[in-house]
């Protein structure tokens, strides 16, 4: 029998506008819906790892949530790495199985940004990861950030703000499959083009939602397989790269440590890109995505602009990628929003995913970038 | 409303003091040779602390800019649409700035910029990117 963890339970709440929801009661509400999924009661989980909430923050944000979901886990740790977190989270959880800490773990994440605060707050609260002597004072903003990057490697690769707006294009598309996405309105390359500029070149449709919603998901011991009810993911390898903080200090603004990641992932897994039959890539911009899928080498430097206005990201194209919609289109409510990412990766693996299933899904790709292409950690997941 | 005033530490104090004079630092090990911004406590390269304030000369190129045009908090409302830079210093250093300058459209990667400073209240000056002719 296999020794990789597994994930055994998946769940997410509504995305969008949720009017009267609360940052605990989303994570509840995802708790429950990952537990149920998996056939477990709360009592069965030992450990909990929980984020980070813009809209409740604490410091001890897994205690709170233990405390109101009703449970006293052995081990519970809150983890705050911004987009990174959920993918951080899950290859923790599954070192805390395998080293024999916990045979289930609840990872859950939830804020209610969008209707807990306005959108001109959850703006400025996430500006503050901008450094605070050298970069605020400038105006910098999350978007600004990623703008500065988005400028730079359009000048040394040549990708256009067209090739941009297929990113967006293509996300839409692939949220029009799925029921729960908080955004299924079709979009053109003009509509992107069109829409008002935020940080030049990135526009409102460059750029990821504001969401309420939550998720969660079970990773439990290999030995734990006779305890859950649906077929377990396993999580073949996990890797991580943090090279930078706030942008100024970045390294490189065309090279980044999603390679690095992606590369102990890969390697931990014994397989390789060419292998990898879906991938959920954390998309908080289009340049986001673009920059991943380079640095990683899904695709070569300079294109995946053209190879993504020809489908490639498509169901049945080369790399079908964030069938969910992603954060462009199907929800970003924070630390959630990387978990979505997990969620429907696993529901790829399962053959759960309904009018977007990848046939024959059989290995999946997920990626989680934190801060300014900061932080990042890749997971490989399996069909067992 | 004025912008966020840097919350100045003892690692930064003697940079702001000499920006407020009109004179732009930055550090350099004694023992590596390794220079630094922002400024810290240790040498990043070699992890000694033998570090040592320079003074630089106020000039850099352009690595990459943005025009921002939708403002993070309400400081920033009245000022868009503003320039944001991140800018290499001749002496090794990368700083981020706003630019300064009446056509945006003049904005380049690789361009000249020269440093001045905005004094932006409670004796702070923040140095700031002229494009140079």
């Amino acid at each position: 029998m296999s020794r990789s963890p597994i994930i055994s339970g998946v769940g997410h709440t509504a995305v969008g506008k949720l009017e009267g929801s609360t940052a605990m009661g989303l994570h509840a509400e995802a708790a429950r819906a990952a537990l149920g999924d998996a056939g477990i009661e709360p009592k069965d989980v030992d450990a909990v790892l929980c984020a980070y909430s813009l809209a409740a923050p604490h410091l001890m944000l897994s205690s709170v949530f233990c405390e109101y979901f009703g449970i006293r886990p052995a081990y519970s740790a809150a983890i705050q790495a911004g987009g990174a977190s959920a993918c951080i989270m899950v290859m923790q959880a599954a070192a805390l199985v395998k080293a024999g800490y916990a045979r289930h773990v609840l990872v859950v994440c939830g804020d209610n940004r969008l209707s807990g605060m306005s959108r001109d707050g959850a703006v400025a609260a996430l500006a503050e990861v901008g450094h605070p002597q050298f970069e605020r004072p400038y105006g910098i903003s999350v978007p600004a950030a990623y703008a500065l990057v988005a400028q730079r490697y359009m000048h040394e690769f040549g990708v256009t703000p067209e090739q941009l707006a297929e990113v967006a294009v293509v996300h839409r598309r692939h949220a029009q499959r799925h029921p729960d996405a908080q955004m299924r309105k079709p979009i053109t390359v003009a509509d992107v083009m069109a829409s008002k500029p935020i940080a030049t070149p990135l526009r409102l449709l460059d750029c990821c939602l504001i969401s309420d919603g939550g998720a969660a998901v079970i990773v439990s011991a290999p030995e734990a397989r006779s305890d859950v009810r649906k077929r377990p993911i396993e999580i073949l390898g996990a890797g991580q790269k943090n090279t930078h903080e706030h942008i100024l200090a970045a390294p490189s603004l065309v090279d980044f440590g999603c390679r690095d990641a992606a590369s102990q992932a890969l390697g931990r897994a014994g397989v390789s890109l060419g292998d990898i039959d879906v991938a959920e890539i954390y998309d908080s911009f289009t340049i986001t995505l673009v920059v991943e899928l380079e640095s990683i080498g899904f695709f070569g430097k300079g294109e995946a602009g053209p190879a993504i206005a020809a489908g490639a990201l498509d169901l049945d194209g080369r790399l079908p990628c964030n069938t969910h919609g992603g954060l462009l289109s199907f929800g970003h409510s924070g630390a959630a929003g990387g978990l979505f990412h997990v969620v429907e990766a696993v529901r790829q693996l399962r053959g759960e995913a309904e009018a977007r299933q990848v046939s024959g899904a059989e290995l999946a790709f997920v990626h989680g970038d934190g801060g300014i292409l900061s932080a990042h950690c890749s997971l490989v997941l399996g069909r067992a | 409303m004025s912008r966020p005033l840097p919350p100045i530490d003892a690692d930064t104090r003697p940079f702001w003091t000499a920006a407020a004079a009109g004179e732009l630092l930055h550090q350099q090990c004694r023992s590596c040779g390794h220079t630094q911004f922002p400024p810290r406590r240790i040498c990043v390269a070699c992890g000694g602390d033998d570090v040592e304030w320079r003074r630089a000369s106020g000039e850099g190129r352009i690595h990459s800019f943005t025009v921002v045009h939708r403002a993070p908090t309400d400081a920033f409302r009245s000022k868009v649409p503003y320039a944001i830079a991140l800018v290499d210093m001749a002496e090794g250093f990368r700083m981020m700035m706003n630019v300064e300058t009446d056509d945006l459209s003049a904005l380049a990667i690789g361009a000249p910029i020269k440093v001045v400073f905005e004094p932006i209240g409670e004796g702070v000056a923040l140095p700031q990117a002229r494009l140079a002719r």
